[in-house]
Order: structure tokens, then C-alpha cells, then sequence
């Protein structure tokens, strides 16, 4: 890797240890990836994916420490993922018990040093930190050093910003630097797609359907997808983004993807089309019939099959105003066809701090609340994630929820009809 | 005895039991039972895998294709490294991924106590020829040599 003289000087101890460390950190990584030099972070703030004070990761506390003491802070603030406790979420008072004074135990601890580091905000904490409510929304082009996956595949393909798939503590180092290695999804090349992928359903896919599909088909490579526009349009309104949003995530978290391009809308593929796709790329087509082999792929875990879900999370990643209002649309209407008043399972709908705020200047938020469902910063991945939750039935729309946890998918629809006690349980 | 070469993620030598896996190796759903119950022994808790699921891998020759799941998965990688719980080394068949990458040069760069040499593009035909329990062990060069 090619190094300027500040560079060389800086991995040479000229701004102390701690700092020449963070530079060793970025060179060997980026040399681990053929990276030719280390470029400037444009964007005006970081991401951080390690939001948890959990009590078994005292070595990045100690690393932060570390940090703090040599004054080799952010560079940029930065928003973190969401939050891991929220009261507003049912839990028994076993789970509470492990939840507060076991398992993140240090989260305040934490959260003061993030504060210190460079943190925007205290109440940013959303993985879906691009919301134009949170503030967090690069620019097309900008330079990032992020680590969420959901926000990292939305950056780079809705929003046209360049990021690799960075681990958690890597972004940190990033933006103490200002700077990260140049591979992968930084360079053009890197952003051409090895995969041709056509939508031939016969309805809108479930996106997070879909993007399961994709993300365990083409794993870490970029897909050029066809036949999406003609479902979500040529423009990327509030709609598409949701929609865009939620495709992602599963994408990123059934597979590994960091970029998709979607022919006729995102930013890319409409400036290049198809010159994007690489020769030789291999092709997947999708109709219904292999949403639902893929859909019935899924195994269940929980001990029971037959169960009763005792829980349902939607907002993983964290859901839009737009996503909220639409819901509440739905959920209401769900219930008045089930001729029920309240959702008959405990159903917690996620946003960032800052969505939820202007929600609740709406009266969606009075209607909603009427309905019995429960809004929350919570992280849901963070409160399945111990052997008591994981025993719960829990059912989600997140495709992501469902490969890190014993959480079950249900589709939107199937969601609706579990809530609102219309279709009873599958 | 059998010779495979590969790159030098993190340099070190070390001889170790192996273990082996065939699917990709989540990191966070394999060791977070592991780190946050305090097993000394490392024991997988990803049910998704079979090859690994209430094996230990603490001090073993851990040998996979590449890791998956969680961006988390460096930091976790980093914290069993510093709670002296992770693998004698990491041997990959294929180029290693970010994250694993991530957390074996983080663990190389800010812990002063702990070596896991981490070899990669090692080849299908390693990962093929590997069992567990095989005797491996690894030079500063990138060779893994299998008894």
C-alpha cells in the first residue's frame, strides 16, 4: 500500500502509540484486501455498530480506554445502533433481571465513553441512522467507515455512498483516523455486478423475502436486478427507500451483500445500466414459486412449532415515519375485519428516537396506541439474544431478526392476520 | 504428511489439535454463549452448525472456509483473543472475509499477549482433506503442514 509522508510518519509514532496502532490497524487491513492507499472519510458523520454494553465485551472498553487516554478521538461524530433495553418492551421479571444487571450491566458505563469519543447525540441510537429524522444521511460518493450491514448495503445502493463491510471497532478506527483503505466497494470495479438477477413474480415481492433469496444466492457479490422497478417505480420516494430498506437488510444478513444495483432506480444503475454488470455473470431468476422454496427453507426453532407466539417485533431494521403510519393503517383496519379492538399478541413496533418523536406529533401515534401496539428504540436482535428470550415464540417480519435469533418469519400479511387474532396462528 | 500454502493474514507458528468446519463459521451465534458465561473451552452455541455445534474450540487449529454472519464478528473475535479464549489459529480454504480479518489484525495489533496466526486461501482441497482431531501446525510463512 502506498502511504503519503504524513502517513508513514504517523504508523512511525509521530502522533504517539495509540495512533501509529490505529494506522497499523487500517494498513494491515486494507493490505489483507489489496488496498493500494489509505483515502479520506468524506461523509459528515461516522456509524458505530457496537451499541451494547454488554457485560462480556470488557476488551472494547479497555480498547476505548486506550483511545480516550491518548486523546485519539472521532474525528467525526457519529451515531451508534440502537439502544439494547427499553422498559416499553414486555419482559418478565426474570428476563429484566438478566437484562439490567447481567448482560448490559455496563451500558451506561458505555455510553459515556462514546460520549467522549464523539457520539452526535445521546439519542442517536437507530440502525437505520440515513432517516432524514436522524440526520445521518450521506451524500452520494461520500466515503464511509461503517460497520451495520442494513446501513452499510443502504448507503452504498440507495444513496450511492461508498463503504466496504467493515467489522465493529474497524469503523472506529476509521474515523479516528479519517481515513480507511481503498478496496472492495470504495473502488468502481468493485462495485460491478458478478450476478444477473430477474424478478418474474406475479406480485410485488415481499421485500424481506426477497432479499433473503438474493443474499443466500449471490452471498457477497453485487447483483443487478431487473423487474423491480416496474413494483416500486422509477423514483426513490419514501416508499421505495422503506422498501429498499428492508430488501437490504435481508440481503446483508442472509448473505453478505454491500451494494445492489436495481435497474431503473437506484442512483447507479441509473447513470450506468448495464455497463455495470461484469461479463460472464451468472443469472437467478425469481418467481413465486422460488420465494416460497425459500420461504419453506427456513427452519423453525422453536421447541414447540405449534406455539403460540407470545411476542411479535416489526423494525429490523428500525421502520420509517412513513413504514409507521402505513402500519397503522393496516393494523387498524386488520383488526375492525377481525372484529377485535386491540392486537391480540404483544406487538412492538421499532424506529430511531428521532422517527418516533415526529410520529408522535401525528395523530397516527393516538390511533396506533389505541390498537395496543407498543412503539420502542429497542434493538430487537440485542433483547432475543440470551437463553430466556430465545425459548419465547417470537415472530417477526425481519429476515434478519430470523437468522441471528429463534425468532419465526412470518410475511407482512401473515403478520397482520397473527396480530389482529383475524387468521389465528400458523 | 501433507503440505498446504497459504497467505499470511497474521504472522506465527503453532502446532494444535484441529477442528473443522464446512459451512461458514458465524462468529457472534458460535462464541457468545462462550464469552458471555465464562467457558474457557470456547464451546460452539451456533445450532446452525453441525459441524461445530458443543465442540471446543479454545486452543484448537480451527480450520473453515470463511466466517459469516454478524458485523460484530471482528470485535468478538478481538474480545476472545483477549479473554485468551479463541482458537490456537484460524485456517481459511478460501480469501478471508472482513470481519474475520478484522478481528484477527486487531487482536495482532493491540494485544501484546496473544499470537493466532491466521492463514488463508488455503485451498478446497485442504478443507476437504482436514478432519478433526488431524495434528496441525502452522509456520511463519503461510505453510500448514498436516500429520
Amino acid at each position: 500500500m502506498q502511504l503519503t509522508k504524513e502517513q508513514q510518519e504517523i504508523l512511525g509514532g509521530s502522533q504517539g502509540e495509540v495512533m501509529a496502532k490505529v494506522y497499523k490497524t487500517l494498513v494491515m487491513y486494507g493490505d489483507a484486501f489489496g488496498a493500494d492507499k489509505l483515502v479520506p472519510i468524506t461523509s459528515k458523520y461516522n456509524h458505530l455498530v457496537t451499541s451494547f454494553g454488554l457485560k462480556m465485551i470488557g476488551p472494547v472498553y479497555e480498547l476505548m480506554n486506550k483511545l480516550i487516554e491518548a486523546g485519539a478521538l472521532s474525528t467525526q461524530k457519529f451515531s451508534m445502533d440502537p439502544r439494547p433495553i427499553d422498559s416499553k418492551v414486555p419482559a418478565n421479571f426474570l428476563q429484566n433481571l438478566i437484562f439490567k444487571k447481567f448482560m448490559y450491566s455496563k451500558q451506561d458505563f458505555y455510553e459515556g465513553q462514546l460520549e467522549q469519543l464523539g457520539l452526535m447525540d445521546k439519542d442517536a441510537f437507530t440502525c437505520a441512522c440515513y432517516m432524514d429524522e436522524v440526520g445521518n444521511k450521506p451524500a452520494r460518493g461520500d466515503i464511509l467507515s461503517w460497520a451495520e450491514s442494513s446501513a452499510v448495503v443502504y448507503a452504498n445502493s440507495v444513496l450511492g455512498a461508498r463503504c466496504n463491510r467493515n467489522s465493529g471497532i474497524i469503523d472506529i478506527m476509521g474515523s479516528v483516523a479519517g481515513v480507511v483503505p481503498n478496496f472492495g466497494l470504495l473502488t468502481d470495479e468493485g462495485r460491478r455486478a458478478d450476478w444477473i438477477v430477474k424478478i418474474e413474480t406475479t406480485k410485488k415481492p415481499e421485500a424481506q423475502l426477497l432479499g433473503s433469496a438474493i443474499g443466500m444466492k449471490v452471498m457477497d457479490a453485487v447483483p443487478y436486478i431487473y423487474g423491480l422497478d416496474k413494483w416500486l417505480g422509477e423514483e426513490l420516494d419514501d416508499a421505495a427507500c422503506t422498501y429498499l430498506k428492508d430488501f437490504g437488510a435481508a440481503t446483508a444478513s442472509n448473505g453478505a451483500v454491500g451494494l445492489y444495483h436495481v435497474d431503473g432506480l437506484t442512483p447507479e444503475a441509473k447513470d450506468f445500466g448495464t455497463s455495470l454488470i461484469n461479463e460472464g455473470a451468472e443469472v437467478y431468476v425469481i418467481d413465486d414459486a422460488e420465494l416460497e422454496r425459500v420461504k419453506a427453507s427456513y427452519p423453525v426453532m422453536w421447541k414447540n412449532p405449534d406455539a403460540k407466539p407470545k411476542l411479535c417485533f416489526m423494525g429490523c431494521p428500525h421502520m420509517s415515519l412513513e413504514q409507521l403510519k402505513s402500519w397503522t393503517d393496516r393494523v387498524e383496519a386488520a383488526l375492525a375485519e377481525a372484529g377485535n379492538s386491540k392486537v391480540q399478541i404483544p406487538t412492538v413496533f421499532t424506529a430511531a428516537p428521532a422517527v418516533l418523536r415526529e410520529f408522535e406529533k401525528t395523530d397516527y401515534a393516538e390511533r396506533l396506541k389505541r390498537t395496543g401496539v407498543i412503539t420502542s428504540y429497542i434493538c430487537p436482535l440485542m433483547y432475543m439474544n440470551n437463553p430466556l428470550s430465545a425459548k419465547m415464540p417470537v415472530i417477526t417480519s425481519s429476515n434478519k431478526l430470523r437468522t441471528y435469533t429463534t425468532a419465526k418469519y412470518y410475511t407482512d400479511d401473515e403478520i397482520l392476520a397473527a396480530i389482529s387474532g383475524k387468521g389465528g396462528n400458523k | 504428511m501433507k503440505q498446504f500454502k497459504g497467505r499470511v493474514v497474521a504472522p506465527g507458528k503453532i502446532t494444535a489439535e484441529a477442528v473443522v468446519t464446512h459451512n461458514g463459521f458465524n462468529t457472534l451465534a458460535s462464541l457468545q454463549k462462550a464469552l458471555q458465561f465464562g467457558d474457557k473451552k470456547a464451546t460452539v452455541g451456533d445450532q446452525n452448525n453441525p459441524d461445530l455445534y458443543g465442540k471446543a474450540i479454545a486452543g484448537k487449529a480451527l480450520c473453515l472456509p470463511q466466517t459469516i454472519g454478524s458485523t460484530t464478528g471482528g470485535m468478538v473475535i478481538y474480545c476472545a483473543c483477549s479473554m485468551k479464549r479463541q482458537p490456537a489459529c484460524m485456517l481459511f480454504s478460501k480469501p478471508i472475509d472482513s470481519l474475520a480479518a478484522a478481528g484477527a489484525i486487531l487482536a495482532s495489533v493491540w494485544l501484546d499477549d496473544v499470537t493466532m496466526p491466521v492463514v488463508d486461501s488455503l485451498g478446497d482441497e485442504f478443507l476437504e482433506y482436514m478432519k478433526d482431531g488431524m495434528t496441525v501446525s502452522v509456520d511463519e510463512d503461510g505453510t500448514v503442514t498436516v500429520d
